[in-house]
């Protein structure tokens, strides 16, 4: 493998001070599950790595009743092993068990998920669903974007030069509301997706109608996408197959995916819109279900 | 060339201090520099799972480790698997289940169906398939490594390799 040196800082400032450093050739790094597959092929000639893992604050998961903090480089595990954030975050635990295999999300982080931006990336739609905040730190200091703002095209992100996502964070999940994230794969794991669905949505007390939700796609775009007009197709509409659909078809409207070994594009649409009706309908399964 | 470092690690309960450089992975560093060569490189970029460890008591591939990340880390492999001479009930049953040809990816596999054991100690196909997914094997059709991890599964208790994973 390339040459490259390793740091470790473990204060944010120090980080930012170090990513800056080194002309633009500094990286971070958290669980590095592609970090160093890419410098391995090639792809990334990074001069420094950055391991992010020591400081604090990334590694920290914050539960309470605003919401959920994530620091950017915890692992996918600790996520999916806690019930709470099962419980209320199901999306992204759903991405999390399906990132690679056991092995990998020992390792493997939503942050680093998100800043690879890949357009199939299984937490991005999730993150997108339940409404995520990406906390960003850099030499002008900290600032907050939505992440449905954040991915910018295939391995393109927001980010300048000395900066990295220190955490993401979630609002509390809403009363009767409920999440999902499903990927279709020709395999039943370790794949990349073909076509993936975030979905949150909110129904009112009797959990009979809509009345708030947002949709992702991932893996049919350049970068994952967000389907407002599927949800707006939702709210403020009685659960029923025939607004499904609905949603279902305007999911499908917005997708412009690319022919590849994974799928043709008039499959790749088929599938959005199959896919946004069977999320939709487990979101809405485990919203009622609470 | 970046500076070598020295990297304090534990690696099967022994205290091991070692020289590398930032760009070296686990798996280099145990196969090439301390020759525990049971650790197997198959991939070498984290799909195949021949390379599983446990680090801190996750199964990893140290394929896709950097060998200074084991600083202060707790590493279990392959060579400390057995205990007092005695296979470790998985080993035992993947032997008499014929669970293995070429063997090349059988130490990853051993690693993995050990996290998994720890985890879950009464496994289904599905659960075992699944924690299973991210070690690939060419040979065996994975029927028999399935019914190995199975076997195993009940004849887990009083191995003394058990106490943590």
């Amino acid at each position: 493998m390339r040459d490259f040196d390793y740091a470790a800082p473990t204060t944010v400032a120090e980080a930012v001070q170090l990513l800056q450093s080194h002309n633009g050739a500094a990286r971070p790094m958290a669980g590095g599950t592609d970090l160093i597959d890419q410098v391995r092929v090639g792809r990334l000639t990074p001069d420094l790595v950055v391991d992010i893992k020591k400081i604090p604050e990334l590694t920290a998961i914050d539960f309470s009743t605003t919401g959920l903090r994530i620091g950017a480089a915890v692992p996918c595990y600790r996520l999916y092993h806690d019930a709470q954030i099962t419980a209320a975050y199901s999306a992204l635990t759903d991405s999390a068990t399906i990132i690679g295999g056991i092995q990998i999300q020992s390792r493997a982080s939503v942050g680093g998920n998100l800043c690879n931006s890949g357009p199939a990336a299984d937490s991005t739609p999730s993150l997108i669903a339940l409404g995520a905040i990406v906390v960003i730190a850099g030499p002008k200091g900290t600032r907050e974007v939505s992440v449905d703002t954040f991915c910018t095209g295939p391995g393109k992100n927001i980010l300048e030069r000395g900066e990295f996502v220190v955490e993401i964070k979630l609002p509390a999940r809403a009363a009767h509301s409920g999440s999902a994230y499903q990927r279709f794969i020709p395999r039943n794991e370790m794949d990349i997706a073909v076509v993936g669905v975030g979905v949150s949505v909110t129904l009112d007390a009797a959990g009979q109608n809509f009345v708030a939700a947002k949709i992702a796609l991932g893996a049919v775009a350049a970068k994952p996408l967000v389907a407002d007009a599927a949800a707006k197709a939702l709210i403020g509409q009685a659960v029923s197959e025939a607004t499904i659909q609905k949603a279902a078809e305007a999911a499908r409207a917005i997708a412009t995916p690319i022919d590849d070994m994974r799928g043709t594009i008039e499959f790749r649409k088929h599938v959005t819109g199959v896919l946004t009706a069977r999320v939709i309908q487990q979101a809405v399964e485990r919203a009622r279900a609470t | 060339m970046a500076k070598k470092r020295i990297v304090s690690t534990t690696i099967n309960g022994t205290q091991k201090d070692f020289l590398c450089e930032p760009r070296q992975t686990l798996l280099e560093v145990l196969r090439d520099s301390l020759d525990m060569t049971g650790t197997k490189e198959g991939c070498s970029n984290g799909n195949c799972g021949a390379c599983t460890v446990h680090l801190d008591g996750r199964p990893v591939v140290s394929c896709l480790v950097l060998a200074v990340e084991a600083d202060g880390a707790t590493v279990e492999t392959i060579e400390g698997v057995a205990c007092n001479g005695q296979l470790h009930p998985l080993q035992d049953s993947f032997l008499n289940n014929a669970a293995l040809q070429c063997g090349i990816c059988t130490p990853g596999f051993i690693m993995q169906a050990k996290s998994l054991l720890a985890e879950n100690p009464n496994p289904s196909e599905h659960d075992i398939r699944f924690y299973l997914a991210g070690n690939l094997c060419r040979c065996t059709g994975y029927d028999k490594i399935v019914r190995a991890v199975q076997d195993a599964a009940g004849k887990m208790s009083g191995c003394c390799s058990e106490a943590k994973v």
